[in-house]
């Protein structure tokens, strides 16, 4: 008898079994090296727009010592604090008075490059302190767009040198501008504000979130709850599919065309974006929900009815529960998707000029990536470090939105 | 081919009768003329190879198929004389009497007390959180599982052990006090220490529900039941006590069933 050698010990079979580990080891590099690219390519991205957008939060400004004892204006305490205090504060000639003092400071040609709007900025820090009228006071005050770009090292000779001269006796620097936070879209880059698109956005959310939740998780349940299975549900769940890979342009539309023809006086309205925004968000819902729903396992359905529960308790105390955390992670996504877009909104009128921020669901709104390509398409060069901060608050925003879905959701989530 | 009934079963209280039932699956018949009595007292085991219907029948005994579209059930089951087929019979009120424990351990993923209290809760059968807390303990009590969850009834029902959680699942039938207690294969999941707990747990609960049990090891049916069914094909071939059964069997096929000659 031979002696024979186990089908597993000879030399074929490990030079084989070598191959398969060779295999294994190319798969893993290129899986870990798709990630370290992605990684790459995200901290690139991050960075370029931190270093860029750093620059959007602040603005020029010139220091304009002010002497009010001579000025004779006059803070009428009980005006002052309301939304009259600028209205009394411009007729008692304070822009003149503003005026007055840059020319001392700075010199004619100095003065003409003060933002022509800056006093208002006085008018608000008297309204908010009237003790300044009786004291001398040191304000911060816009430049002009066009001094402000000779800061940056732009525009012509003159007034490179007239920025850097200001610089140099320190009466011209960057500061932060946390009036970005409080403002609205504006003309002058030095004027612009972030607050007015970012409360559009919120509003919009708003309204999207509270159509799109709801219907989409009702319908969700619905469908795979309660719905009998034939054609219909069929049709409609081929629907739904369908919906939620339309391009969000015919979204904008079909808002254009339904919502402002019933409501056509919410032009540019929260409201409006909001509900042609939640059709979009709907079907990602209600696949979302339908996976989530389906993936609650039976024996939980079977336990909860065979102790008595009716269906829809089942539903309510011990599906939806179950199902949330899944609900959530599609709603997150859906909403993601909402909040980043334009394109529909373009269709209703959401990409007007709006100057101030929106103070209702039904008043005239942009939202951030609208502001932002709004911005983006603006010559002047002040507005090229506005817009790379509005992408970092609507990408802090997003990063908000999603943080706080992700905290419900691991709230929300039960092992079993 | 008929049911052998073993002449001797003198059973007068009846809980739950079943006349010619059959149940189908679409077009495919699972469950094949049976007709049973499932009396007050005692425990009643089905046995039989996989595939015979067992579990198929067991549930149609508390409409637990209903939740199946395709199936449908003929014939006639009565509790305590009334058709539970019958339109006016209410399908909640019927699982209230007719609890259920299943093969794999299903606990909600809440709080142990949760578990227990849901039931009572849903049909408002305690009131006020002390009388609550009283139907909880009693139902862990009765199902033998109190001394070993009493200081930690918020913990999750899903963090106990596979025995823990059926007998957690059993007081949660209990709980709302049914008449009749179905158990399918309640212990196949479990390994024989925990399946002994569980059986120890049946004898105590006998006499106070009827209990239907369905069950793969007949070992298993001769320590817990008193009553016998074996299925075959979707038939009940054969009904008696089960010492009968055992010892006795009047057909060739449970025989050769009982000395494991096949299933």
């Amino acid at each position: 008898m031979s002696e024979q050698i186990a089908p597993t010990r000879t030399p074929a079979f490990e030079a084989r079994l070598k191959k398969r580990y060779a295999a294994e080891k190319r798969f893993k590099t290129m899986g870990l090296s798709a990630i370290v690219f992605s990684i790459a390519v995200l901290i690139y991205l991050l960075g370029s727009m931190t270093i860029n957008g750093i620059g959007g939060f602040q603005r020029a400004e010139v220091a304009v010592p002010m002497d009010f004892t001579q000025a004779g204006i006059s803070a009428d305490p009980s005006v002052m604090g309301t939304s009259g205090a600028v209205q009394s504060l411009e007729a008692q000639g304070l822009p003149d008075v503003v005026e007055y003092f840059a020319v001392e400071e700075l010199g004619e040609e100095g003065a003409e490059e003060i933002g022509s709007q800056a006093w208002r900025d006085v008018a608000a820090a008297i309204s908010a302190d009237p003790g300044i009228v009786e004291r001398q006071e040191t304000f911060w005050i816009p430049a002009s767009a066009n001094l402000a770009q000779g800061l940056a090292g732009e525009g012509s000779a003159e007034i490179q040198a007239l920025a850097s001269s200001l610089a140099e006796e320190g009466k011209l620097a960057k500061n932060f501008d946390t009036g970005f936070f409080t403002r609205a879209d504006a003309t002058n880059p030095q004027q612009v504000g972030i607050w007015g698109a970012l409360k559009g956005s919120i509003l919009t959310m708003i309204v999207t979130l509270a159509l799109a939740f709801p219907i989409g998780v009702l319908a969700a349940l619905y469908l795979e709850e309660y719905a009998p299975k034939n054609r219909w549900t069929d049709l409609i769940e081929l629907s739904i599919n369908n919906l939620a890979a339309v391009p969000s342009i015919i979204f904008g539309l079909l808002g254009l065309a339904v919502f402002l023809t019933i409501f056509p006086s919410y032009r540019s309205a929260p409201l409006i974006g909001g509900m042609t925004l939640a059709l979009m968000t709907m079907p990602v819902i209600v696949i979302a929900g339908r996976n989530a729903i389906k993936a609650v396992p039976p024996s939980i359905r079977d336990g909860a009815l065979a102790v008595g529960a009716s269906p829809v308790q089942v539903v309510f105390h011990h599906v939806l529960p179950l199902a949330l955390p899944g609900i959530l992670t599609g709603t997150i996504i859906g909403m993601a998707r909402a909040l980043g877009e334009t394109a529909p909104l373009l269709m209703i009128g959401m990409r007007a000029f709006v100057a101030s921020p929106p103070d209702s669901f039904t008043a005239p709104a942009t939202v951030l990536p609208m502001q932002i390509f709004l911005w983006s398409d603006e010559i002047d060069r002040g507005f090229v470090e506005r817009t790379s901060a509005a992408i970092i608050v609507l990408l802090l925003f997003l990063l908000v939105m999603n943080g706080l879905a992700i905290y419900l959701r691991n709230k929300f989530e039960k092992k079993w | 081919m008929v049911t052998v009934v073993h002449p001797n079963l003198s059973d007068t209280d009846a809980k739950m009768s079943a006349r010619d039932v059959s149940v189908f699956y679409g077009d495919k018949k699972a469950i094949d003329n049976v007709s049973i009595d499932i009396p007050t007292k005692y425990v009643t085991a089905f046995i039989g190879p996989s595939g015979c219907g067992k579990s198929t029948f067991l549930r149609t005994l508390n409409r637990m198929n209903d939740t199946i579209p395709s199936a449908r059930v003929e014939g006639e089951i009565t509790l305590d004389g009334d058709d539970i087929y019958q339109s006016g019979m209410d399908v909640v009120q019927l699982r209230a009497r007719v609890g259920m424990v299943f093969q794999k351990p299903n606990p909600f993923p809440k709080s142990i007390y949760e578990n227990i209290a849901y039931g009572p809760k849903i049909h408002g059968l305690a009131e006020g959180k002390d009388e609550l807390d009283a139907v909880v303990e009693k139902s862990l009590r009765r199902a033998g599982l109190w001394e070993e969850v009493k200081d930690r009834l918020q913990d999750s029902g899903t963090a106990l052990s596979g025995g823990q959680q059926q007998r957690l699942c059993i007081a949660r039938a209990i709980a709302v006090d049914p008449e009749v207690i179905l158990m399918d294969e309640p212990c196949s999941a479990l390994d024989p220490i925990a399946t002994a707990k569980i059986e120890e747990l049946i004898d105590e609960l006998n006499g106070r529900y009827a209990i239907v049990i369905v069950t793969h090891s007949m070992q298993q049916a001769a320590r817990v039941s008193q009553r016998t069914a074996f299925f075959h094909l979707g038939k009940m071939v054969e009904y008696g006590r089960t010492s009968d059964i055992f010892t006795n069997p009047l057909e060739k096929r449970t025989q050769d069933y009982i000395t494991g000659r096949y299933g």
